[in-house]
C-alpha cells in the first residue's frame, strides 16, 4: 500500500459570482471577530468539487462525484492566536466560531513574533485576477466532461496498458480524476483575494505476472482540464513498460556503488530539501541546513528553485497562504543555500523577510509550503549519465520514509535496475539506499537535461556517488 | 452505544428520523443496484500545539456531512454532502445512484438495530475530552514540556502538540441495518531535539486513545511521554553508524508491531485478495509464518486508538484470526468484498470521513504472547540488530516488499546489547518474513496510541503489538560495512 493523497477537494461550477458572495462572507466575518474584540482576524474559504471514475478490467468499478466546503477563521488578540474552522456556513454557526476562537485566544501564549503579514509584503497591490489569469491556473472545461467520458478516458489507459504485452493479465485499475476548487482569503490588514484552480489526471496501475511472481507500477498525466491531458494510450503504454521492466527482479548484494536517480526519484531528494529549508525546521534548529545560509552545502553542478509564479505550473498561485506575493526564490544556488522558505512568522523569527511561502490550512497558524519546486537541468542526457557506469544501480522506485532531516541521515527502500558496464541490465527489489543527505548533495556527479514537470515539483536525473545498497 | 444516541444526536440538531433515512435510501436505489447505505457524521477537533514553551495555537473545528453508497454487483457510485439538507441528500443519492441501471429491484427494509443488547460499549466515558476546558488541556501538556526541558541540559527544542475528536456516526443500510456511534479519540506527541557541541539528535514520543482525559493521569502521563523523547535524543546523539546487510534482528515489544501492519496486514485485507492484487492471493490456508506466529486483528479491545464498537459498514467489531501458528486464516472483509467473495464480515469496513468510500482496513492488529525469555531472545543473537522504536512503514502488497525504519536500535554483539546505532530502514518481503521468526517473547505489549494508517489516500487510527520476536534474516539498510 502506497500512501497516495488524493486530488484537493477542487470546488467548482459557481460562477464568479458566488466568488464574490463568498468574499464578501469572508470580509463580514473578518469584520465581526474585529468588533468582538479581535485585534486582527483572517479569514479563509474553500469551496471544491470532485468527480472520479475508475475502470477495472474494462468494467466500471467506482463513480464518485461531491462538492464541498468549509471556512476558517483565524483571530489575534494582540499577539495571542486561535483558530476555528466549520463546514456550515449558516450565520449562527459562524457567530458561535467567532466566539470560540476569541474565547480560546484568551489561553495562547503571547509570541512577539506572532501576526498576520506585514502590508508591505501583500499582494494587494496587483491585480489579482489579470495575475490568475496569466498564470493559467483554471480551465472552465475541467468539469465539463462527462462521466461518460470520464469512463471511457479511464477505460481507454487501462486498456493500452493491458494490450502491451500477454504478461499484463491484472490491473489495479484505469481512473479518471477532476477537481476544482475556490480559495478566498480576507485579512483585518486590507488583503482580499481569491483564485480558482482545476485538475484532471488520468493514470492506469496495471499488473504483470511471470514464474509466479507479480508486479504492479503506475503512469499518470495531470493538466488543467481533460483537452491537456496526455492522450491515454501513451500513459497506459508507458503504465505498461514500467510494470514490464520489474518482472523478474532479485536482491543483489550489498555493495558501495553509484546511484542513479530517475527524474521522478529525484524528485523525492527535492521534498527532502524543501523540509531541510523549510523555515520552521530552520528557527528550531531541527534541520541539518539550519546554520548554512550562504554556505557551500551541495555540489555546484546543482541548483534549486521555488518558482510560485511559473505559467501553467502545478504549484503556482498568486499569492500565498497570509495573502503575500508569490514569487521565485533561489534555494540553492550553485551549490551554495541562497535562501530559506519563509511565511511571516519564521521570517520574523530569523530575522528575514517572507519569501511569500505561507501554507494556510483552515486550522492553525500557516505552514510552509512550496510553489513549483524544480532542480535546474543539466546538460548531460539520461543515457549518457548510465553510460558512464561500469556497475551500479538505478532507482525507480523507493518505499518508506527513512529520512532524518535533523541529521540526514537517509535510509530508504529501494528498487530498480541494476547498470552494468553503462547499461540497463536485470530488476532489482528488496534493498534499501542510505547515506547521509550532507554528503549525498555534495556528491551529486551528474545533472540529467531531462527535467519535465508533471506536478509542482520536478527534478531531472541524477547520479549521486558514495552510496550505500544493502541487500543480501 | 445503540443507534439511538446517534439518532437521537442527528434528530435534535438536523431534524433527522427514520422516514427521512428510509426515503434517502429508496432515491438512492431509484435506479437499480442491489444495496445502499447512508453515513452520516459530525465530527468535532480541538487541538493545541506548545512550541518554544510558547501556545503558539489552539484551535477548534466541526465537520458534518453525509456519505451516499450505492453498490450493484462490483460496482460503487458514492457522492457527499456537507449539507444535511433534505434535498442536498437526496441529490447525493441520485448522483450515487448513476452507478446502477436498470429497473429498481431491491426495495428498503425497514431499518433495524443491528447492536444487539448485551455488548458493553468499547470507550464509556463520563466526559468526552472534546467537552474539556481547554486551559486543562494546556496543563497537561505544559507538564510534559517542562519535564522534556529538565530531562537533561542537552535538551534545547521541545514541542508539545494535543489533539482529540468527537465522531458522532449514524449509519443506515437498505438491508435495514441501523448502527450509530460516539468515537472518542485522543493524542499527545512529545518531540525533542538534543544538542551537544555540533551534533544534534530528535527523539519523539506519543500516545492516546479512545479514552477520556483522566487517562493521561492515570496510565500514560505527560512525564512518561516527555521522558521517553527526551531520552531516545540524547541517546541518538552518539549513535554509531548502522551495519548494511543481511543480519538477524530482535524487534523489541510494543510499536515495532509495525512489522505485522506492513508485513502482512495490508496484504490480507480482502479487496487485494478479491481482485488477486496481493502477494497473499489465493493462499488461504498455507503456511507463510513459522509455528510460532499467531497474529490477529482485534477491533474490539477497550479505549485503544484501533478499536471500534461498529465498523463504519455498521458492522460489530470482533477479534479476526489472521495467521494461527503460521497458517494463514483469513482476510479482512468489509461488506462489498465479503459478499462478493461469499465470506463473512469482519467488521473491518473504515472510512476517513463522510467524504470517503469504505474499504477493508486493519483496526488493532497484533502477535499473541510466546514462551520465550526476551532476554534469551537478545542473548541467542551473535551479531545482529535490536530495534526499539520505529518511524513508519510502507508496502507494495503485489510484490509483497515492505519496509520499516527503525529511529532507535542498538547492536548486538556475542549475545549483549551494545553501541546505539543510527536510524535505518529495515526491508523485506511480507509472506516470507515471518517463516523466519524462531523466538517469540512471554511480553506481548500494544503500542501507545500513535499509529495511523494510509490507503488510497484515506487516513484512520489504528494499533498494533508485538511481543520481542527474532527474526533470522532481514535487511538492514545502514551504511556500515
Amino acid at each position: 500500500m502506497s500512501l497516495t493523497t488524493s486530488l484537493a477537494a477542487g470546488s467548482g461550477g459557481e460562477s464568479g459570482g458566488d466568488a464574490e458572495e463568498l468574499r464578501d462572507l469572508a470580509q463580514r466575518i473578518v469584520t465581526q471577530a474585529c468588533a468582538r474584540g479581535a485585534s486582527d482576524a483572517e479569514c479563509v474559504i474553500r469551496t471544491g468539487r470532485e468527480f472520479s471514475a475508475t475502470v477495472r478490467l474494462g468494467e466500471v468499478e467506482n463513480l464518485k462525484e461531491a462538492g464541498s466546503k468549509s471556512l476558517g477563521i483565524r483571530v489575534f488578540r494582540g499577539s495571542r492566536a486561535a483558530s476555528t474552522y466549520t463546514s456550515d456556513f449558516g450565520w449562527p454557526a459562524i457567530e458561535h466560531l467567532i466566539n470560540s476562537a476569541l474565547e480560546i485566544a484568551t489561553i495562547a501564549s503571547e509570541d512577539p513574533c506572532a501576526g498576520l503579514a506585514d502590508a508591505a509584503d501583500l499582494a494587494s497591490g496587483e491585480d489579482l485576477e489579470a495575475l490568475a489569469e496569466r498564470l493559467a491556473l483554471y480551465s472552465p472545461r475541467a468539469s465539463t466532461v462527462t462521466t461518460a467520458e470520464g469512463i471511457e478516458l479511464a477505460r481507454r489507459c487501462e486498456r493500452a496498458a493491458l494490450d502491451v504485452d500477454p504478461r499484463l493479465t491484472n490491473s489495479d485499475g484505469g481512473s479518471f480524476e477532476s477537481a476544482e476548487g475556490l480559495k478566498v482569503l480576507v485579512t483585518s490588514r486590507g488583503f482580499a483575494g481569491q483564485y480558482r484552480r482545476s485538475f484532471c489526471s488520468i493514470a492506469a496501475v496495471p499488473i504483470a505476472t511471470q514464474d509466479g511472481q507479480m508486479q504492479r507500477d503506475y503512469w499518470y498525466a495531470v493538466a488543467r482540464d481533460a483537452e491537456g491531458l496526455e492522450s491515454p494510450e501513451s500513459v497506459g503504454r508507458k503504465a505498461a513498460e514500467r510494470t514490464l521492466r520489474r518482472l523478474g527482479a532479485r536482491k543483489v548484494p550489498t555493495a558501495r556503488v553509484p546511484v542513479v536517480f530517475d527524474p521522478q526519484v529525484a524528485q523525492s531528494l527535492l521534498d527532502h530539501v524543501y523540509e531541510a529549508a523549510n523555515g520552521e525546521s530552520v528557527y528550531r534548529g531541527t534541520s541539518f541546513l539550519h546554520d548554512q545560509l550562504g554556505k557551500p552545502i551541495a555540489a555546484t553542478r546543482l541548483s534549486v528553485v521555488d518558482d510560485g509564479r511559473r505559467v501553467g505550473g502545478f504549484g503556482s498561485a498568486p499569492f500565498d497562504g497570509e495573502g503575500v506575493a508569490t514569487r521565485r526564490t533561489p534555494v540553492i544556488e550553485q551549490g551554495v543555500l541562497a535562501n530559506f522558505l519563509l511565511n511571516s512568522y519564521t521570517a520574523r523569527k530569523l530575522q528575514r523577510r517572507t519569501t511569500g511561502n505561507a501554507a494556510r490550512g483552515l486550522a492553525g497558524n500557516p505552514g510552509i509550503g512550496v510553489g513549483n519546486f524544480y532542480i535546474e537541468p543539466g546538460s548531460q542526457s539520461p543515457q549518457e549519465i548510465i553510460r558512464s557506469i561500469p556497475n551500479g544501480l538505478y532507482v525507480t522506485e523507493f518505499i518508506g520514509s527513512g529520512v532524518n532531516i535533523v541529521t540526514g541521515d537517509y535510509s530508504r527502500g529501494a528498487s530498480g535496475l541494476w547498470i552494468e558496464n553503462g547499461e540497463l541490465t536485470y530488476p532489482v527489489e528488496e534493498i534499501t539506499v542510505a547515506g547521509n543527505l550532507k554528503e549525498m548533495l555534495r556528491n551529486i556527479a551528474a545533472v540529467g537535461n531531462d527535467l519535465v514537470f508533471r506536478s509542482s515539483s520536478a527534478a531531472p536525473t541524477l547520479l549521486l556517488e558514495g552510496l550505500t545498497v544493502a541487500g543480501v | 452505544m445503540s443507534s439511538s444516541s446517534a439518532q437521537q444526536f442527528f434528530r435534535e440538531r438536523y431534524n433527522l428520523i427514520p422516514a427521512d433515512l428510509e426515503r434517502y435510501l429508496a432515491a438512492a436505489l431509484s435506479r437499480g443496484g442491489e444495496f445502499a447505505d447512508l453515513y452520516f457524521e459530525y465530527q468535532s477537533t480541538s487541538s493545541l500545539l506548545l512550541d518554544e514553551s510558547l501556545l503558539k495555537s489552539a484551535n477548534q473545528g466541526i465537520s458534518v456531512g453525509v456519505g451516499v453508497r450505492v453498490i450493484s454487483g462490483e460496482r460503487t457510485g458514492y457522492a457527499y454532502t456537507d449539507e444535511l439538507l433534505p434535498d442536498k441528500i437526496l441529490h447525493a443519492a441520485q448522483t450515487a445512484a448513476h452507478i446502477a441501471s436498470g429497473p429498481a429491484l431491491t426495495h428498503v427494509v425497514g431499518l433495524k438495530d443491528v447492536r444487539g443488547a448485551g455488548r458493553p460499549g468499547l470507550y464509556p466515558m463520563l466526559v468526552a475530552p472534546t467537552d474539556v476546558e481547554m486551559a486543562h488541556k494546556l496543563a497537561l501538556i505544559r507538564r510534559a514540556d517542562a519535564t522534556a526541558r529538565a530531562h537533561d541540559a542537552r535538551i534545547v527544542q521541545v514541542r508539545v502538540s494535543y489533539a482529540d475528536e468527537m465522531r458522532h456516526v449514524l449509519i443506515a443500510g437498505s438491508d435495514g441495518t441501523i448502527a450509530g456511534d460516539d468515537q472518542p479519540l485522543t493524542r499527545m506527541s512529545v518531540s525533542c531535539l538534543a544538542r551537544e557541541g555540533t551534533l544534534s539528535q530528535r527523539g519523539s514520543s506519543g500516545g492516546g486513545g479512545r479514552v477520556s482525559l483522566d487517562f493521561f493521569d492515570r496510565e500514560l502521563t505527560p512525564e512518561h511521554l516527555a521522558h521517553e523523547a527526551a531520552r531516545e535524543a540524547v541517546q541518538q546523539l552518539h549513535a554509531r553508524e548502522c551495519p548494511a546487510g543481511e543480519m538477524e534482528v530482535v524487534l523489541g515489544p510494543g510499536w515495532p508491531g509495525i512489522l505485522l501492519h506492513e508485513a502482512i496486514g495490508h496484504g490480507l485485507e480482502a479487496d487485494f485478495n478479491r481482485k488477486k492484487t496481493s502477494a497473499f492471493s489465493g493462499r488461504l490456508g498455507e503456511r507463510i509464518a513459522s509455528d510460532k506466529c499467531t497474529v490477529v486483528d482485534d477491533g474490539t479491545l477497550p479505549n485503544r486508538r484501533g478499536s471500534l464498537n461498529v465498523d463504519d459498514e455498521g458492522a460489530p467489531t470482533q477479534c479476526t484470526v489472521l495467521i494461527e501458528r503460521g497458517i494463514l486464516k483469513g482476510y479482512l472483509q468489509d461488506r462489498l468484498n465479503s459478499h462478493l467473495l461469499g465470506a463473512a464480515r469482519t467488521g473491518n469496513g473504515r472510512r476517513e470521513s463522510y467524504e470517503h468510500m469504505p474499504m477493508p482496513r486493519m483496526t488493532n492488529t497484533y502477535m499473541l504472547a510466546g514462551e520465550d525469555d526476551p532476554e534469551a531472545i537478545v542473548r541467542s543473537v551473535k551479531r545482529g540488530l535490536y530495534a526499539v522504536n520505529f518511524g513508519g512503514g510502507q508496502v507494495d502488497i503485489t510484490n509483497g516488499k515492505f519496509v520499516f525504519s527503525a529511529s532507535e536500535s542498538y547492536l548486538i554483539e556475542d549475545g549483549r546489547i551494545t553501541a546505539p546505532v543510527r536510524g535505518a530502514t529495515l526491508i523485506g518481503d511480507g509472506p516470507e518474513v515471518l517463516k523466519h521468526v524462531s523466538m517469540v517473547g512471554n511480553d506481548l505489549r500494544l503500542d501507545q496510541g500513535i499509529g495511523t494508517c494510509g490507503k488510497d489516500g484515506q487516513s484512520v487510527p489504528v494499533g498494533v503489538g508485538i511481543p520481542t520476536i527474532k527474526v533470522d534474516r532481514l535487511t538492514v539498510g545502514g551504511t556500515a560495512q
